[in-house]
């Protein structure tokens, strides 16, 4: 990779995160179903689903949530095109890799045997990696609608009805606001770097580019941490969290948290073996 | 008779090795509108950060309404509270002072700390979101805004206190002349209001609307003090202290030259 090759990807790396995250920020925004319920009741409801995925025992009721979680999709007006990206090529790939060396090694009936390499495909090792594969493809669907549907603030504070400390919603959100203000920072830090780069620099250049251009991100981070914790001293912070609760829940906020429940425990019912 | 808001006498401090105030010596009376002029480097920012309790001096002693201001004061939380009450400040980079994860949780959070019961909360964050017509900013996380909003959104979270002394770093940098003036605005708003505002800045162009009073520093100390229309009228003050830039522009013969050169000239 070139000079312009390793800034144009490190650029393009930046901008895409920025873009996942506005993407997300708008997709909260939208007129949909999940978008109009109450965050702790799509976290509580969501909880129950993923459980329900990954302790079912058959893969019809994997799929039947699999199902569910397309329909809440299409219901919150999330593309289908997003979550493949997003979700699914990535959690197949991720499981695939662990899964593969199941479809040969679990002892079972001969299902198939590889042409030419004449490796065994057991029928209980397609089962283990189809049941694998579907609960981690269901359990992250359903995840990723909950942040997709959700502003992340507003799933952060929902965490405290499991009992999170609120120190850590906090520094959690604080995290995440920095994070893309270095993010941004990185990425001007880059463009600067390629508005002054002509020719190819060699991989020892790239290396040492990319170790100074960490140092000062965190040379910066430092002082950014430094003035913020400044900043929220001067508006009265000494060491205690205090956050608002700003969530209504209403009847039919109550109802969809009852159905979703009953749908998660119908599912686990369903499930067992 | 005035009482004195804050009282700095022969105060340095230092960034480990760099000196930033280096017997910086001043008053400033209750009520009143003072400007701290300065080239960057000048220790305008830290002498905020000492009036604010952020930092304490190395020697000399800060007051604050006849009270020395020392992380020894500061661990007594009601003082604290009542000081935090009283005093707010700007940041110039409003990315420090926006941490929170959305506009509304940013202008709350000092109500919070300072432990307001949860509907006045709620109240005064809307009230102060309204005034700055921001209010359609509620929901949004600070990186999607834009300078101009970051700053008004910055100024909601401090006024939310409603502080009776006001310490403002820079308020006008880094802002397009639309959010500069609306800046300007404000401020001027606040003249004979009773509210004490002391401002950092090296914007010539501004300072009779902003200030009532002037101190101008240089290598860490105060090197004059006056009314505005007495500073700004002291050329030599101005170039010595690195306040007035050189302007080249061309004449109608055709001749090109520079020199020092006040924006509120023009």
């Amino acid at each position: 990779m070139g000079s312009h090759g390793f800034l144009e990807g490190s650029i393009q790396g930046f901008l895409r995160a920025l873009e996942h995250a506005l993407e997300s920020e708008e997709l909260a925004r939208r007129n949909g179903l999940l978008q109009s319920l109450d965050p702790r009741v799509k976290l509580i409801g969501t909880l129950g689903l993923v459980l329900a995925a990954t302790t079912s025992r058959r893969l019809a009721v994997i799929a039947a949530l699999f199902a569910l979680a397309c329909l809440l999709a299409a219901c919150s007006r999330v593309p289908l095109r997003t979550l493949m990206f997003r979700t699914w090529a990535g959690a197949l790939t991720f499981t695939g890799v662990i899964a593969l060396p199941a479809l040969f090694l679990t002892p079972g009936p001969l299902f198939w045997r590889l042409p030419l390499l004449g490796f065994p495909v057991t029928l209980t090792g397609l089962r283990t990696a189809a049941y694998l594969v579907s609960r981690v493809e269901t359990a992250a669907t359903l995840s990723m609608l909950l942040v997709l549907c959700t502003p992340w603030s507003h799933v952060l504070k929902a965490l405290r009805v499991l009992r999170v400390p609120v120190v850590l919603v906090v520094i959690l959100g604080m995290t995440y606001r920095y994070i893309l203000l270095m993010i941004a920072a990185a990425r001007e830090m880059f463009e600067s770097r390629r508005s002054r780069t002509v020719g190819r620099l060699d991989a020892g250049q790239r290396r040492r580019m990319a170790v100074s251009a960490a140092g000062v991100l965190l040379s910066r981070t430092m002082q950014l941490s430094g003035d913020v914790y400044l900043a929220m001293q001067a508006r009265g912070f000494r060491g205690d969290v205090y956050v608002l609760d700003e969530f209504r829940m209403d009847g039919r906020n109550w109802v969809w948290l009852a159905l979703l429940i009953a749908l998660g425990g119908a599912a686990v019912w369903a499930g067992r073996s | 008779m005035t009482t004195r808001i804050f009282e700095v006498q022969d105060v340095r401090y230092c960034y480990e090795r760099v000196v930033a105030l280096d017997g910086a010596s001043l008053t400033v009376p209750s009520g009143v509108r003072v400007a701290l002029l300065g080239a960057n480097g000048s220790g305008k920012s830290t002498l905020l950060r000492l009036l604010d309790g952020l930092y304490f001096a190395e020697s000399g002693v800060v007051r604050f309404a006849g009270e020395p201001l020392t992380e020894a004061r500061f661990e007594d939380e009601s003082f604290s509270f009542d000081f935090r009450r009283r005093v707010g400040i700007l940041f110039q980079n409003p990315d420090v002072q926006l941490f929170n994860p959305s506009v509304f949780d940013e202008v709350a959070f000092g109500p919070l700390q300072l432990r307001w019961p949860p509907e006045e909360i709620r109240k005064r964050v809307g009230a102060i979101l309204d005034a700055l017509h921001i209010a359609h900013l509620k929901d949004r996380p600070p990186h999607r805004l834009s300078g101009g909003e970051k700053k008004r959104v910055a100024i909601a979270s401090v006024l939310v206190l409603d502080p009776q002394v006001l310490l403002l770093d820079e308020p006008t940098a880094a802002l397009d002349p639309q959010s500069q003036g609306q800046m300007i605005d404000m401020i001027s708003a606040w003249k004979d209001t009773g509210r004490t505002v002391v401002t950092a800045t090296h914007d010539l162009h501004s300072v009779e609307d902003i200030a009532d009073y002037c101190f101008v520093f240089e290598a860490g100390r105060v090197l004059a003090e006056g009314t505005p229309s007495d500073i700004l009228q002291d050329v030599g003050l101005l170039r010595r202290t690195g306040l007035l830039h050189s302007h080249r522009h061309t004449h109608p013969s055709g001749e090109i030259h520079s020199h020092p050169h006040q924006h509120h000239d023009h």
